[in-house]
């Protein structure tokens, strides 16, 4: 069951996703994204490309960028981990304009996190050199649009953290 | 067994404008051969990650064939993909795997077990629409134009000889401006 907030989040954030003209959701399933499963199914023309495990996302995602489109990856912090190679040997190296929204298991702002998902998290996109943002409530969804801009002008990767807090 | 470069004269005879994306030793004696160079993606960068490229470019070119050349070891590294593909089931991709058994780049040590899988039949049991295996390159060359009008994913396995020693030949190391280039070129076919 998805609760009302995690919906209108979705919501929120498919209208961003569909001003930055995203055609391809590669993605796995994870506690702060799961509305968007339905969300994306029922209400946009992106093509859901779900996959078994996080490191097949960017890969795939260059597939679909050489070939023209638009994708974006959406995974937990976990998964990035995971992906830690493609992160590395294909994003950075090959300058992959790729946003990716990556649930922040584990993030809360005060007191400071235990769970190691989140605390590595933004010390590891920072030792990459990736930039990144973080979403806690519907007035921060905007920065989705600022990040995937940034993907553009940049030629690089830009990871947006959903935090989990305020989507339940 | 088949001979790898015999095996890639064979796929690159009926190639057509298929795109081609190779990795590991095949992308090495792939670039040897093909005809048409500005159409293949010579796969280097995460490791095992060419059949989830390969899929990522079947998607997004529907209209095009797309010719995946694998090895059993990358394979290995990235099983799910086979999952992730039949359940995306593109029609144009076409997915051929070196099965040579061993890790040739880096000396000719087996795979995991090496002889006793069957990765055409994991590829069926995940879901590809058709599979194959081939052991003799007579076999290959005569069903060659038939698998390449099919409707995919087709898998391929062709079985080759393990060597412990890397590939005499040699292709471009891929970077970011090739990546670019190359992005290019496909963007030019539309």
């Amino acid at each position: 069951m998805v609760g009302v907030t995690q919906s209108v989040m979705a919501h929120k954030i498919l209208e961003e996703l569909n001003k930055c003209g995203i055609t391809h959701v590669v993605w796995l399933p994870h506690s702060e994204n799961k509305a968007m499963y339905e969300t994306v199914l029922r209400e946009s023309s992106m093509t859901l490309v779900p996959v078994c495990r996080e490191g097949e996302a960017i890969p795939i995602a260059l597939g679909l960028w050489l070939g023209g489109k638009n994708p974006v990856i959406m995974h937990q912090n976990t998964g990035f981990y995971d992906a830690g190679d493609s992160v590395r040997g294909l994003a950075l190296d090959y300058q992959l304009p790729l946003l990716m929204l990556i649930g922040a298991r584990g993030w809360r702002k005060s007191p400071p996190p235990t769970d190691s998902a989140a605390i590595f998290q933004e010390p590891v996109l920072d030792a990459w050199g990736i930039k990144h943002y973080l979403v806690t409530d519907e007035k921060d969804v905007q920065k989705i649009s600022q990040a995937y801009h940034e993907t553009q002008a940049t030629s690089r990767p830009v990871a947006v953290l959903i935090a989990e807090e305020q989507m339940q | 067994m088949i001979d790898s470069m015999e095996a890639m004269r064979i796929i690159s005879r009926c190639r057509g404008e298929a795109i081609v994306v190779a990795c590991m030793t095949a992308k090495d004696e792939w670039h040897h051969v093909s005809t048409q160079r500005q159409l293949d993606f010579l796969y280097i960068g995460a490791m095992g990650k060419a059949s989830s490229v390969g899929l990522g470019l079947a998607l997004a070119k529907p209209q095009r064939k797309v010719i995946l050349i694998d090895a059993d070891g990358s394979l290995l590294m990235n099983l799910g993909s086979l999952v992730t593909i039949a359940n995306m089931a593109p029609g144009n991709l076409i997915h051929f795997v070196m099965e040579n058994s061993v890790y040739r780049n880096t000396g000719g040590q087996p795979i995991p077990n090496a002889g006793k899988l069957s990765f055409s039949g994991l590829a069926k049991e995940a879901g590809y629409r058709q599979v194959y295996d081939f052991e003799e390159s007579g076999s290959l060359d005569e069903k060659i134009d038939r698998i390449m009008r099919q409707t995919g994913p087709t898998f391929v396995c062709v079985k080759s000889p393990s060597l412990s020693e890397c590939s005499p030949y040699t292709s471009p190391r891929l970077d970011a401006k090739i990546v670019r280039e190359f992005r290019a070129t496909l963007y030019n076919l539309r």
